[in-house]
C-alpha cells in the first residue's frame, strides 16, 4: 500500500532537504520525482562521453552551512572546493582581474583607477554589513505583518529591533540599499566602467531586470550572502558537479529511512473535505499521506497540480500574478583543450574563476533592452567558468568542460514559442561573444548543449526557466514570498505545504526553504523540531 | 542682531508658502530669487509676440486644499478652471475618455470598466493612508520622540484599517512597477498606458521600472489632498506665483526679485546668512532653501562647508528628467480628428501601448533621441483668451522621453527633434503645421537653466522610494533640517516631494516654528 506520513513532490535540493528533516523526525516519507534522475536543477549529467555537466546550477555558496553540518553532507560525499578570482575581458584588449589576494586585487583596481581602489574597502565593508543583517533570517520563518498572533508579533519586533539597532542613518542606508538599483549602488563607490560592470553582473543574474532597475542591489546581496566553509561571499564548485549536492542530500534522506521514487509524474494533489490526503500520478498510481509538500514553483503548485476548486479565489489570482520570468539561458560545452583569452596568460589563476565579457553598465543595460523587446541579448552578459580547471573529474585528462550562463534570454521570442532556429541564433550569439575574445575557442568545441528557457522548463519544470522560481524583487521576498498571507510555508489547504525556492528565502542552491518548511510541518504535527536554527555571524 | 529671522532662497511655490506661514507666525522673513517674477516653476512667459504660456508646470492638480484656504489664494487672484477630463487620443479617432472616476470610448468593455473603478477605489484608499505621512514631517524610525511615534502609530492604524487584503496589496505594490499592476488589472492596452503615463511623468523611468507604482501613488495622494482634479490656472501658472507672493507679502514677508543668492554663508559652524549676486550680504538666524538639494548643497553652500559623508550623499542624489516641453503659437484653433472644441480644451494625451512606451525610454538612457514620444497636451486658450491674440491659440505639451544632454549636443539636435515632435502631433491633428506662427522646444537642460532645477527635474529629484518619505532628500538631512546647523529645506526636494503640492513649504514652516529655530 502506498501509504506514507508525508509525500514531497520533486526531488530537487529543497525537496530532499525537506524530506530529510521530516524523516529524521521519524516520519515515513516518500519523495516523488518526475525525471528518472534526482536533483532537479542541482544535477550533474554525462551528456557527452567523459564530460560531466552541471547542466543547470553550476556553482555553490548559498547552501546553508547549518544544513551541511547537521545532515553531515561531507560524510555523504559532498566536497565543495572554493575557487577564487575571475576576470572581465574588455573590448580594448585589456581585462580587469578579480584577484582573491587583497593586495593583488587592490593593485589591479588601481591599475584601472586609483580612486576606485581606495573606495573598494568601503564598498566591501558596507556590503558585508548588509549580508550580516540578512544571514540570520535565512533559516527563519518570516513573520506575517498583518497577523496579531503572539509569535508573529514577537518575531516582527525582533526583526524591527535588529534593524533599529543600526541607528537612524544606517537604517535608512539599509532601506536605500534594499530598494536601489545595482548601477546606482555601485556608482556610490566606483567611477570605472569595467569595475562596475564586473560587479554588477551579480545584480542581474537570473533576474528579469536591468542594472539600472531599482531592486537589483538586493539581487547582488543574494549572491553575496552565502559562504564556503565560513568564508562569507565565497563561491565554490561541488566536486563532481552540482549533482553531488543532491546525491549527498539524498543519502542523508535515505539514512533516515526516506524513500525516493523516480519516474513519478504527479498529476494532482488529492483533496478531501478541505484536507490534502495524497497525490495521483499521471499514470493513475496514487500515493496517500496526510502531509503533502510541493517543491514545485508556486505557479505549478497552485495552477497545475491543485484543483482550483480546492483553493480560495484570491490564491488562484495571486498565483497567476506571481512573477516568474524567464530571463536566462545556458550553454554547456565540452572542449578539446583550454581556450586562450586575449591578454591573459592561460596559466593565470584568474582562468579558474568566473569570466565575463561585458565591460560597461551600458552594455549590460542594452542587453536588458533586448530582453524587454522579446529577443535574446545580441551582446549578452555571460558568466563563464571552466570548472575542470578546479575539479579534474569533470572532463577527461587534458580536456575541459565549460559552463556559460547567459543573461538575457526571453521566455518567448517576440511573443512566440522558441523554435529550433531561435535556439541556434541564441547559441550563435553566445559563441560569437566568446570568440570575440578568444581566437581558438571555436575550434575546441566538441559538444555543446544549449538550454533556452524552453529546455529548462521542459526538463527541470521551472516555469519559464526562471532559476530562482520567482523574481527576487521585494514584492516577492520575505513575508511576501511567494505571496502575502502565505509566506509561512502553509498553503490554504490543510496538510498541504510549500518548500520550493519560491518560498522564503528564495532561489539558489540554499536548501533553507526545504528546511524551514519542515520546521513548520513538524510544528503543526506537534513533533519535536529536527531543523537546526540559524546562527549569527560575528 | 540679524537682518532677518529667516531668509528663504527661491520664490518658487514652496518657498513662498513657507515664507507666508512663517510671516503669519510673526517672523521677519525675506524671500530672494534671481528671476524677475515669483513662482519658480509656476510661471507664465511670453514665448512669441502676444502668445503666453505656462512655461514649466502646465496643470494644477495637487495643491493642498489647506494651503489654498490658509493663504486665501482665491482672494489673491487665483482662479481655476473646472476639472479636466483626460482624453487618450487613438489613431482611429475612437478616443479613450477618463473622467469623473470612470472610463468611456475606445471600446472599453464592462469588465475593464468595473476593474477601473475598483482600481481607483483601491488607490484612493492607499492615498488616504499616505495622506497621514504627507501632511506632517516624515517620521524618524529609530530616534524616539512622541511626534514621530504618533505619526507611525497613525500610519500603522491606517494600514490596519485597510483590512488584511488591501494591506497585503499595498505591501506588495509599493515597490513594484506600474507595468505589472496594469496587466494584473486590465486588458485594454490604451487604458493601461493612459494610467501608466501618470506614473512616469517628469521622471527618468519607464512603465517597467520598479517604483513606478509609488510615483503613481504620489500623484494620486496629491490629487486626494487637493480635491480640485486636473485644472488649468486662468491667466497661466504665473497667476499662482503672483497669488502666493501677494499672500506672503500680506502676511508681512519681504520678497526681493531679480537678484539671485550667490552663496549661503556660514559663521563658525552655523549658517548665518547669504551673499547675493550683487555682492551684498544679508544675515539671518536661519536660511531655508527651496532650491533643489543639488543646487542648495553643491552650488550655494559648497561641499567644502559640509562633512564629507554628507557631501557624498548630496552628490549622489539623483535628479535627471526625461521630460521636455513644446510651445506652439497657432494662427487658429487646431483640429484634432474626432474631438469637439469642448473636448479639445481638456487634457489630451498621446501614449502608445506600454511595451512601446518602454521602447521610447530606452534611447535616452544612452543620451540618444527617441523615435517616438508621449505627449500631455493642453490648448489653454480655449478657456482663457488672455494668453493669445484674439482668435489665435497656444498649444503646449509635456513630452516624454527626451534626453538631458544628447550626444550630438542640443545645438544640433534641437531643430530636428522639434520638427519630429510636430510631425508626431500632426498624425492626430492634420494641418497643425500650417497654423504655426512660432514654436519652441524646451529641453530638460533648458529647464535647468531657466528654472534652476538641476537635471531639468521639476520634482527636485527622482520620485523613487529610496529618495522619498523619510529618506528625502537623503539620510542625515531629513525632517526639513539639514546636517548643516541653521540650514533648512522647504522645496520639492524635501518630503513629500515633487509636483505642485505646496506641502514641503508648509510642513517646513511648521517644523521650523516647532523646533524654535527662530526664537
Amino acid at each position: 500500500m502506498n501509504q506514507y506520513d508525508a509525500i514531497v513532490i520533486g526531488a530537487g535540493h529543497n525537496g530532499l532537504t525537506n524530506g530529510a528533516y521530516l524523516a529524521k523526525a521519524g516520519l515515513k516519507v516518500a519523495v516523488l520525482e518526475r525525471n528518472p534522475y534526482i536533483g532537479g536543477a542541482t544535477v550533474s549529467r554525462e551528456l557527452h562521453k567523459g564530460w560531466y555537466y552541471s547542466n543547470c546550477s553550476y556553482v555553490s555558496s548559498l547552501l546553508r552551512p547549518e544544513i551541511t553540518r547537521d545532515l553531515e553532507l561531507p560524510r555523504h560525499g559532498l566536497q565543495v572546493v572554493p575557487f577564487g578570482g575571475g576576470a572581465t575581458f574588455m573590448r580594448n584588449g585589456d581585462h580587469f582581474g578579480n584577484y582573491a589576494d587583497h593586495d593583488r586585487h587592490y593593485r589591479e583596481i588601481a591599475r584601472h583607477s586609483k580612486r576606485d581602489a581606495n573606495a573598494y574597502d568601503r564598498y566591501s565593508a558596507d556590503t558585508s554589513l548588509q549580508t550580516k543583517l540578512i544571514r540570520p533570517y535565512l533559516m527563519r520563518t518570516p513573520p506575517d505583518p498583518t497577523s496579531l498572533k503572539p509569535r508573529d508579533l514577537r518575531d516582527l519586533l525582533e526583526f524591527a529591533q535588529s534593524f533599529m539597532a543600526l541607528g537612524e542613518e544606517k537604517l535608512l542606508d539599509t532601506i536605500k540599499f534594499w530598494t536601489a538599483s545595482v548601477g546606482d549602488y555601485l556608482n556610490e563607490y566606483f567611477e570605472t566602467d569595467v569595475i562596475k560592470a564586473h560587479m554588477a553582473g551579480s545584480g542581474i543574474i537570473g533576474t528579469a531586470l536591468g542594472v539600472y532597475s531599482p531592486g537589483t542591489a538586493y539581487v547582488l546581496l543574494h549572491h553575496y550572502m552565502g559562504d564556503v566553509d565560513g568564508n562569507v561571499g565565497a563561491w565554490g564548485f561541488a566536486r563532481g558537479g552540482m549533482g553531488a549536492i543532491a546525491e549527498a542530500l539524498s543519502k542523508a534522506f535515505m539514512s533516515f529511512g526516506g524513500e525516493i521514487i523516480c519516474d513519478a509524474n504527479v498529476d494532482k494533489i488529492i483533496v478531501k473535505n478541505g484536507k490534502a490526503v495524497g497525490v495521483a500520478l499521471k499514470d493513475g498510481t496514487e500515493y496517500r499521506a496526510p502531509i503533502v509538500v510541493s517543491n514545485l514553483d508556486p505557479k505549478r503548485t497552485f495552477l497545475d497540480i491543485t484543483d482550483p476548486k480546492d483553493l480560495p479565489t484570491d490564491v488562484v489570482r495571486k498565483a497567476e500574478n506571481f512573477k516568474i520570468r524567464g530571463s536566462s539561458g545556458k550553454l554547456n560545452i565540452a572542449l578539446d583543450g583550454l581556450p586562450v583569452f586575449n591578454g591573459l596568460d592561460p596559466r593565470n589563476r584568474l582562468m579558474a574563476g568566473d569570466l565575463h565579457f561585458s565591460d560597461s553598465l551600458e552594455r549590460q543595460e542594452r542587453a536588458y533592452d533586448d530582453w524587454k523587446a522579446g529577443t535574446w541579448s545580441k551582446d549578452p552578459y555571460l558568466d563563464m567558468m571552466i570548472p575542470s580547471l578546479t575539479d579534474p573529474t569533470m572532463a577527461p585528462p587534458g580536456k575541459h568542460m565549460m559552463s556559460v550562463f547567459v543573461q538575457y534570454a526571453p521566455p518567448k521570442v517576440e511573443g512566440k514559442d522558441w523554435t529550433d532556429e531561435d535556439k541556434d541564433g541564441f547559441e550563435k550569439s553566445v559563441i560569437d561573444q566568446i570568440s570575440n575574445y578568444s581566437p581558438n575557442f571555436r575550434d575546441l568545441i566538441l559538444h555543446c548543449e544549449t538550454r533556452t528557457p524552453r529546455e529548462i522548463e521542459a526538463e527541470v519544470g521551472l516555469t519559464e526557466g526562471n532559476i530562482f522560481m520567482g523574481e527576487l524583487t521585494f514584492d516577492q521576498l520575505l513575508f511576501n514570498r511567494p505571496f502575502p498571507g502565505y509566506a509561512q510555508y502553509r498553503s490554504p489547504i490543510k496538510g498541504m505545504y510549500m518548500c520550493s525556492s519560491g518560498t522564503h528565502p528564495g532561489g539558489g542552491v540554499m536548501a533553507a526553504p526545504g528546511a524551514n518548511a519542515a520546521r513548520e510541518i513538524l510544528r503543526d504535527l506537534k513533533r519535536p523540531n529536527t531543523v537546526p536554527g540559524g546562527y549569527a555571524d560575528d | 542682531m540679524t537682518d532677518y529671522d529667516a531668509i528663504v532662497v527661491g520664490a518658487g511655490h514652496n518657498g513662498l508658502i513657507c515664507a507666508a506661514y512663517l510671516a503669519k507666525a510673526q517672523h521677519k522673513v525675506l524671500v530672494v530669487d534671481g528671476r524677475s517674477v515669483p513662482g519658480g516653476c509656476a510661471s507664465t512667459r511670453e514665448f512669441a509676440d502676444g502668445f503666453s504660456v505656462s512655461d514649466c508646470a502646465q496643470w494644477l492638480s495637487q495643491l493642498d486644499r489647506n494651503v489654498m484656504s490658509d493663504l486665501k489664494l482665491a482672494d489673491m487672484g487665483l482662479s481655476l478652471s473646472d476639472a479636466k477630463a483626460t482624453i487618450s487620443l487613438q489613431a482611429d479617432a475612437d478616443h479613450l475618455i477618463l473622467a469623473d472616476g470612470t472610463a468611456s470610448g475606445a471600446g472599453v468593455d464592462d469588465e475593464d470598466l468595473a476593474a477601473y473603478r475598483g482600481f481607483r477605489h483601491m488607490m484612493t484608499r492607499f492615498a488616504n493612508v499616505l495622506k497621514t505621512l504627507y501632511q506632517g514631517r516624515p517620521p524618524k524610525l529609530v530616534e524616539k520622540n512622541w511626534t514621530d511615534r504618533l505619526t507611525l502609530l497613525k500610519l500603522g492604524l491606517g494600514l490596519k484599517m485597510l483590512g488584511k487584503n488591501h494591506m497585503q496589496d499595498l505591501m506588495r505594490l509599493a515597490l513594484i512597477n506600474i507595468y505589472d499592476v496594469m496587466n494584473e488589472h486590465f486588458k485594454h492596452p490604451a487604458l493601461k498606458s493612459a494610467i501608466a503615463m501618470d506614473a512616469v511623468t517628469g521622471t527618468n523611468m519607464g512603465p517597467r521600472s520598479p517604483n513606478t507604482v509609488y510615483s503613481y501613488l504620489h500623484r494620486i495622494t496629491g490629487e486626494h489632498l487637493s480635491g480640485t482634479g486636473t485644472t488649468q490656472v486662468m491667466g497661466g501658472m504665473g497667476v499662482l506665483g503672483d497669488a502666493l507672493a501677494e499672500s506672503a507679502k500680506a502676511a508681512g514677508a519681504e520678497i526681493k526679485l531679480g537678484v539671485a543668492v550667490k552663496s549661503i554663508e556660514k559663521t563658525g559652524d552655523k549658517v548665518s546668512g547669504v551673499e547675493l549676486e550683487d555682492g551684498s550680504h544679508i544675515t539671518s538666524k536661519i536660511v531655508i532653501s527651496s532650491a533643489d538639494p543639488t543646487t542648495t548643497f553643491k552650488t550655494l553652500l559648497g561641499y567644502h562647508q559640509m562633512e564629507a559623508g554628507m557631501a557624498k550623499r548630496a552628490e549622489l542624489y539623483r535628479n535627471r528628467s526625461g521630460t521636455a516641453k513644446i510651445h506652439l503659437a497657432l494662427r487658429a484653433l487646431p483640429s484634432f480628428t474626432g474631438l469637439t472644441t469642448k473636448q479639445l480644451s481638456q487634457r489630451l494625451i498621446i501614449v502608445p501601448p506600454m511595451d512601446e512606451m518602454e521602447k521610447a525610454l530606452n534611447p535616452i538612457k544612452y543620451r540618444e533621441i527617441s523615435d517616438r514620444h508621449l505627449f500631455d497636451i493642453s490648448v489653454p486658450t480655449i478657456e482663457d483668451s488672455s494668453l493669445a491674440p484674439e482668435g489665435q491659440h497656444v498649444l503646449t505639451a509635456l513630452v516624454h522621453y527626451v534626453p538631458f544632454d544628447p550626444k550630438e549636443g542640443w545645438d544640433e539636435a534641437r531643430g530636428p527633434l522639434l520638427e519630429r515632435l510636430i510631425g508626431e502631433l500632426e498624425v492626430y491633428a492634420p494641418g497643425l503645421s500650417s497654423l504655426l506662427i512660432a514654436s519652441e522646444l524646451v529641453t530638460p537642460s533648458d529647464f535647468e537653466h531657466s528654472h534652476k532645477v538641476t537635471g531639468g527635474n521639476w520634482h527636485h529629484g527622482e520620485l523613487s522610494i529610496d529618495q522619498a518619505l523619510m529618506m528625502r532628500p537623503f539620510p542625515g538631512s531629513t525632517q526639513y533640517a539639514t546636517a548643516v546647523d541653521g540650514l533648512f529645506l522647504c522645496g520639492a526636494g524635501a518630503h513629500p516631494g515633487g509636483g505642485l503640492l505646496g506641502l514641503p513649504g508648509r510642513n517646513a514652516a511648521r517644523e521650523i516654528i516647532k523646533r524654535g529655530a527662530l526664537a
